[in-house]
This record gives structure tokens, C-alpha cells and sequence, in this order.
């Protein structure tokens, strides 16, 4: 470790906040040295041949679930890590639904003490309540005193109006964020897939679009009273979005995210009864599928976020109805959001990068490393991505544990090349390096 | 028989053509069943699994006479007596069950889609679905429009008898199976469906459902209803809660004597079984020469010996049946 770390990332288009630009990107030791066309390359430096690609600052997931501590046989920190530095991603959020549960400083620093030397930066989410069983507060100001930044109970919203107004008003004092999970249990309950056509002919409980727009409706409101901030995870109905697009035109603070596969796959999937497309929020019909693309476009919506959820195939060969929701989604999202969404690809890096990265804390603004600028000076989280590069989604080829792509034979455009973790080549032409 | 699809999972997989065909066949196994000696050989040296993870009796032993009544070797699974009890898991059962040798599984499960995913997991083998859920029961359907058939004229009556005829479906068709699967086999043959419930025993959305129409008034539909078709409130699935209490459900959805008078002379009173008498129908209703209630436990049999000869046999009907 004595010699300094030198990394030139070669005759790419630059892309960040303020714009694009042909330029090299010369990294020493983790930190961006140089800008520029034509750098020369110093003979003890790694060559990155970006040559037709977009080099960007690093994506950053706003939704992972990493599923260790307690459900290593699904996913692991390292393995969660890897397919996020495949997928482009330099940062993950990880979600606290872990056994046990990421509602106490000890759990927070195991998941940091996990996470040293992953291939991309974990953050922790934190549990808004203990256990995650909404009844009561986690220790936040503790939480937040170790950098935690965002809190929620994901899995399960808050229950409880009057807890969620507590929340909101003890987070305010600590500048945290609160993350909700929006489904109204008593609506919800029991249900596998969205309520609808397609759940009233397979004969199918259905979870009707209500459970999450009443929850919505309500932590606007919430937001509202108390100035607390609360992050909408995963929208998936037009009513949702209509609710924080008005939300936001009030002033209120709110922000919101979609999920890759909410943006393109649709309740009808369900259709042979295959596990794999069971999530939640479930899978909707088209026209909500066409809402939340139009959040995502005209920036109701402020970040795409994959809600990445291993789980074991034995798990998945269950019945419909008796199988854990969720599906992998850190390898695929960034090629699904240029195949699926009639965006810029600097829109695209905008709702993968830097957005994700100010609502997480974890830009420079934040104190953090994440999806700054790519300029001299910065921290070297890059993403290196060729846009029009074609590739077919195998199962079997992801570094997750799990195999639970509702992608598997899809061919998708939009690859990412390489990525630089902390100025650290982590993936190569699209092969993690470790 | 072109066209008889390799499994039966839904009353999907059968046109009107095909369900033609699965009555005409039931008319000769039908008779199999009347003679002294009911055996037949059309199946022999085929084996069939019952493959049971949820309770039941009558269409169990009935899946299970009509495959013996053909000479097939039939091997029965439980979940309380299998290795499912001790966590094995459903996709090794089945493959367990494969590697034994099987030509046909019958299979119940609490869970819908069931028998629809071991469709994918097996080769060779053709997968019969004996209830799933709440999503479709196609033998029950296709014993009721024989019974129907029967009631009618009998074997001389076509499919085409169907077109045109009243068919109320009365009850909890929200949590209801064997109401999916009579909405379809009915609408395929051209008749007219009107389901009757309360809206909470709907199902949530019935966009695209070939029915004529919807009521929440059973007496406003008596007089125009040729085949009533009452369905048991599931009360186990926790369909309690969908109506506020046993007694306001049958005062509003039961059929009484004093409704049954209001049916026309001809109609037909139908019950897939069990019945909770009393709540869905009067018990000297279920008495009445109308209602073809164990004649459909009767023709049951026949029904599910042709739906295995359909996907199992080979050679001609008369051959089998003789």
C-alpha cells in the first residue's frame, strides 16, 4: 500500500449535475486529481478504456436490502455489494428489516463493521420503531449520532397515525429523514398482488391501491403539520403520485421514489402464478405503470431506487400466496431505467445518482462521498456506463445469492462498464475485481 | 379429441368443443358406472396420483373410484401422512412423485395456482387440478353442466341446449372456486350468468367476466332463472366478516320453500357440497325432485373417469367402455 493508486479512466463523455463533457479522469488514492482531454497516462497507472461511454458519479440505491444479519443463506453484505458494483452503484442504502432488526446502535455498527471493505459504501437505514413492531420509538438521535440519516420501518409502514406525527417531530430536532413503507394494514392485510382484474380471476387476496394512497395521503398531512421530511419509498399507483405531485406544489417536503420493476412489469405478470413476480408494493395495472413513469419524467418522483430483495429459491418455489415478496434489482435498474424510460441519460443519472445520494445525506452538501461532481478534488465514486451496449438478463450470472430476477431472458440496453468504489476499480468491463 | 389440452388446470383450457366432448364421454362411462361389474380397462397400467393438501372428501373418493373404475393404479398423497409435514418442500414432492412414475396427478391446495406451477415443474404428465384456492374447480363445473345436460333430456341434448339459459350463481363467489369455474363453462356454452351476492362477496373487479349481469336482490331473479347454483358461505376463509351476521345472509341470499316457489316449474336447484343447510338452502328445499344435488355426487364419478380418459387414454371410446 505504499505506492499511490493511480487510475485513468480514458476518452469518455463526463456527465454530473452541471452537464457533459469529453474529458480523461485521472483518480490518486481515492480522490479525483484531474479533469481534462488528453491526460497522460502515468506507466504505473490502470488504464479504464471508456471509449464511447458516460463516465458519472456513481449510482447510489436509495432502497437495498442486504439481508444479513439473519438471512445470509439469501444475500449477504459482500454478495449485496458486488451486484451492486456491477449495477453501477457506489452506495446503498441498507434497509433495517434484518434479523435482528437495525433499531439499536449495536445492530447499526455491526452492519458498519460488516460492511468495511465492501465493494460499494453501505449506509444504514435505521428502524423508526424497536423491532420494527410500531409501538414505540428506536433510539433515533443515537442512531443518527453514528451518521445514520434515514429511518423506516420498511416491510411495514407505520401503523399508527399519532406514532408517525411523534416520529416525525422527534426527527425534525435530529435533520433526519423518515422513509415510509405505505400500506395500510387493514386494507392490505392478507392480500399477494394488486386488487383488480387480474387478482379477482386467479382467485388471488388482493392488496387494493387505497392501503398505499391512504397512507400517503395521511404522511402529507403529517409532513405538513409537523415540517418533518418524509421519503415515500416505492410509489406504485397514479393516486400516489397525484397525492405528492400536489403535496409539492404546496411547499410540503416530501420526496419519492419508484422502483425499476413498478416502472416496467405490470399485475398481469402474475398471470402463471410465479412467485418471482410477487413484490410489494405489488406489481399494477398499466395505467399505474404509465403514472409513475410520468413522476419519474416530470420529477414528482426524485430518485429510482431498486428495492433489491434477495430471497432464497425454496422460498420462491412456494405458493403464490405463501412466498416473501420482493425481487433482485441492483444489477438490472440502471439498464431498465435507459430501455424502459424515454428520459436523457443525465436525467436518468440524475434519479440513480446525485438525487438519491442529497435525500440519503450522502452527498457532498450531506458531509458525504456520493454523487458529487466529477471534478478535481472529488471523492472517486464513478460509474462508467456505454448506453447503447445490449445485454440478456441470466439468473444464474448475477452476484446476488439469490436468483429472484423477474428479468431472466429480458435483453436489456444500457450496461455498465466499470465502476470506482472509493478510487478503486471494482468492476472492469463489467467483471467484479474482487 | 384434437384440441384436449394436456392438462386440466381451469375451464380455460376447454372450448365448447371440448367440453362437448367430455359430456358425450361421460354418457358412456355413465353407463360403466350402472352395470354389476363398473370396471373397465381403459386405463390399465397407467398410474395416477391423488395428491391431497387440503381436506376433502367427496372429491377425493370420487377422482379415485372413477381412475380405478378404469384399471389405473392410483397411489394417494396427504399432506398429514407425506413428508410435506416434516418441510419438505412442494416442488420436491412433486419431483419425488415424478421420479416414482406417474401419467397423471390430481391435485388439491388450499393456495390458487397450485396445480398451474406443477404443470411447469413436470414432463410426462398430466396434471389434473382437483380444487386450488379460490381460483377454479373445473371437474366441479363440468359435473354440474352434465347433471344440468341430464336434467334437460339426457344424452340426446347438445351443448347447444346451453345457449340462452338462465344461470343464477348465488352466494360467497368471491372466495369461491367452484363459481369460477361455472361462470366460464357456462358463458362457453352460451348461457347467460347473473351472479347474486352481496357486493363484499364479489369478487373486487369483474371487468372482462363473461356474465349477463349482477344483482344484489336473489327474489328479483327467481322467476327468470332456469339453473340456480347456490355456493356455500366459506366460513373457515373467514368470510364471516363479509356479511355482518349468518342470519342476515340467509334472510337475504338463502333459498327458502317460499323462494323455490318462486323458480320456474322446470328449474334446476344446484349445490357443489357440502351444504350448510339452513344458511345457503332450506333443508326441504335441498329435498325438492328440482334439486340435483346427489345427482351430482353421482355423476361426478363419470365426469372425472372421462376427463382422465380425455388426458390419459388412448384408442377408441367404444374399446374403453366395453
Amino acid at each position: 500500500m505504499s505506492a499511490p493508486v493511480q487510475l485513468v479512466i480514458t476518452g469518455g463523455t463526463v456527465m454530473d449535475a452541471t452537464g457533459e463533457r469529453r474529458a480523461d479522469v485521472r483518480v490518486v488514492d481515492g480522490e479525483i486529481v484531474e479533469v481534462a482531454e488528453g491526460i497522460q497516462v502515468p506507466a504505473s497507472a490502470t488504464v479504464l478504456e471508456a471509449g464511447g461511454c458516460v463516465v458519472a458519479p456513481g449510482l447510489v440505491d436509495l432502497h437495498t436490502h442486504l439481508r444479513e444479519p439473519g438471512r445470509e443463506e439469501a444475500e449477504t453484505v459482500e454478495t449485496g455489494t458486488r451486484a451492486a458494483a456491477l449495477g453501477g452503484f457506489t452506495a446503498v442504502v441498507a434497509m433495517p428489516n434484518t434479523d435482528p432488526p437495525l433499531d439499536s446502535a449495536e445492530s447499526v455498527r455491526n452492519v458498519y463493521a460488516l460492511a468495511e471493505g465492501a465493494m460499494a459504501q453501505v449506509a444504514v437505514a435505521g428502524a423508526i420503531t424497536v423491532g420494527r413492531a410500531g409501538e414505540r420509538l428506536a433510539p433515533m438521535a443515537e442512531l443518527a449520532a453514528l451518521g445514520v440519516r434515514l429511518f423506516t420501518d420498511d416491510g411495514d409502514g407505520v401503523q399508527s397515525a399519532g406514532l408517525m406525527r411523534r416520529a416525525l417531530q422527534y426527527a425534525t430536532g435530529l435533520g433526519v429523514v423518515l422513509a415510509q413503507h405505505c400500506e395500510d394494514r387493514s386494507l392490505a392485510d392478507g392480500g399477494t398482488m394488486h386488487e383488480g382484474a387480474w387478482s379477482s380471476r386467479l382467485g388471488l387476496p388482493g392488496m387494493p391501491s387505497e392501503a398505499e394512497e391512504v397512507m400517503v395521503a395521511r404522511d402529507i398531512a403529517l409532513a405538513r403539520a409537523t415540517g418533518g421530511r418524509v421519503h415515500f419509498l416505492h410509489l406504485s399507483t397514479a393516486g400516489s403520485v397525484d397525492l405528492v405531485r400536489r403535496a409539492r406544489a404546496d411547499g410540503v417536503r416530501v420526496t419519492a421514489e419508484v422502483a425499476p420493476h413498478h416502472f416496467t412489469l405490470t399485475d398481469g405478470c402474475a398471470s402463471g402464478y410465479d412467485p418471482v413476480f410477487k413484490v410489494n408494493p405489488p406489481l399494477r395495472p398499466q395505467v399505474d405503470v404509465d403514472a409513475v413513469k410520468a413522476a419519474l419524467v416530470d420529477g414528482t418522483a426524485d430518485a429510482i431506487a431498486t428495492d433489491h430483495a434477495p430471497h432464497a429459491p425454496e422460498l420462491k418455489d412456494l405458493p403464490f400466496d405463501q412466498a416473501p415478496p420482493g425481487m433482485l434489482g441492483l444489477q438490472t435498474a440502471f439498464a431498465l431505467a435507459v430501455t424502459e424510460l424515454d428520459l436523457p441519460l443525465a436525467r436518468i443519472l440524475a434519479l440513480l445518482s446525485w438525487q438519491p445520494a442529497a435525500i440519503a445525506g450522502l452527498d457532498p452538501a450531506g458531509g458525504g462521498a456520493q454523487g458529487g461532481l466529477v471534478a478535481a478534488g472529488s471523492a472517486a465514486n464513478l460509474c462508467v456506463v456505454d448506453p447503447t451496449a445490449t445485454w440478456t438478463v441470466d439468473p444464474t450470472a448475477l452476484a446476488s445469492r439469490s436468483r429472484n430476477t423477474p428479468y431472466a431472458g429480458r435483453t436489456l440496453t444500457g450496461r455498465v462498464r466499470h465502476t470506482v468504489s472509493a478510487g478503486e476499480p471494482v468492476v472492469i468491463d463489467a467483471e467484479a475485481q474482487r | 379429441m384434437t384440441g384436449f389440452p394436456t392438462h386440466l388446470l381451469s375451464m380455460d383450457d376447454l372450448d365448447a368443443d371440448a367440453i362437448g366432448e367430455v359430456l358425450r364421454v361421460t354418457d358412456s362411462f355413465a353407463e360403466v358406472g350402472r352395470r354389476a361389474n363398473p370396471k373397465v380397462p381403459a386405463l390399465r397400467g397407467r398410474t395416477v396420483a391423488t395428491l391431497f393438501f387440503e381436506d376433502s372428501t367427496r372429491t377425493r373418493m370420487s377422482f379415485e373410484t372413477a381412475a380405478k373404475r378404469m384399471s389405473a393404479d392410483v397411489l394417494s398423497f396427504s399432506a398429514g401422512s407425506s413428508s410435506v409435514k416434516k418441510g419438505e418442500s412442494l416442488r420436491d414432492t412433486i419431483e419425488t412423485i415424478q421420479a416414482i412414475g406417474m401419467d397423471a396427478v390430481i391435485i388439491r391446495h388450499s393456495s390458487s395456482g397450485v396445480p398451474a406451477r406443477v404443470a411447469e415443474w413436470v414432463d410426462h404428465c398430466a396434471v389434473v387440478n382437483a380444487g386450488d384456492g379460490w381460483h377454479q374447480h373445473p371437474t366441479q363445473a363440468l359435473l354440474d353442466l352434465y347433471t344440468v345436460r341430464q336434467s334437460l333430456g339426457g344424452g340426446q341434448v347438445g351443448t347447444d341446449r346451453f345457449a340462452g339459459l338462465r344461470v343464477a350463481i348465488v352466494g360467497d363467489i368471491r372466495h369461491s372456486r367452484v363459481a369460477r369455474s361455472q361462470i366460464t363453462a357456462y358463458a362457453a356454452l352460451g348461457a347467460e350468468v347473473t351472479l347474486v351476492a352481496p357486493a363484499t362477496l364479489l369478487p373486487p373487479a369483474l371487468d372482462g367476466w363473461p356474465i349477463a349481469s349482477v344483482s344484489h336482490d336473489l327474489d328479483s331473479v327467481l322467476a327468470t332463472t332456469d339453473v340456480i347454483s347456490l355456493l356455500r358461505l366459506q366460513a373457515e376463509r373467514g368470510s364471516g366478516a363479509y356479511v355482518p351476521t349468518m342470519r342476515e345472509y340467509s334472510a337475504g341470499y338463502s333459498l327458502t320453500a317460499r323462494r323455490a316457489l318462486q323458480l320456474p316449474a322446470e328449474a334446476i336447484i344446484l349445490h357443489p357440497g357440502p351444504m350448510v343447510r339452513g344458511v345457503e338452502i332450506a333443508s326441504e328445499v335441498a329435498e325438492l325432485p328440482s334439486a340435483r344435488i346427489t345427482d351430482q355426487v353421482g355423476n361426478g364419478v363419470a365426469v372425472r373417469m372421462a376427463v382422465l380418459f380425455l388426458l390419459l387414454g388412448h384408442g377408441s371410446l367404444d374399446g374403453a367402455a366395453a
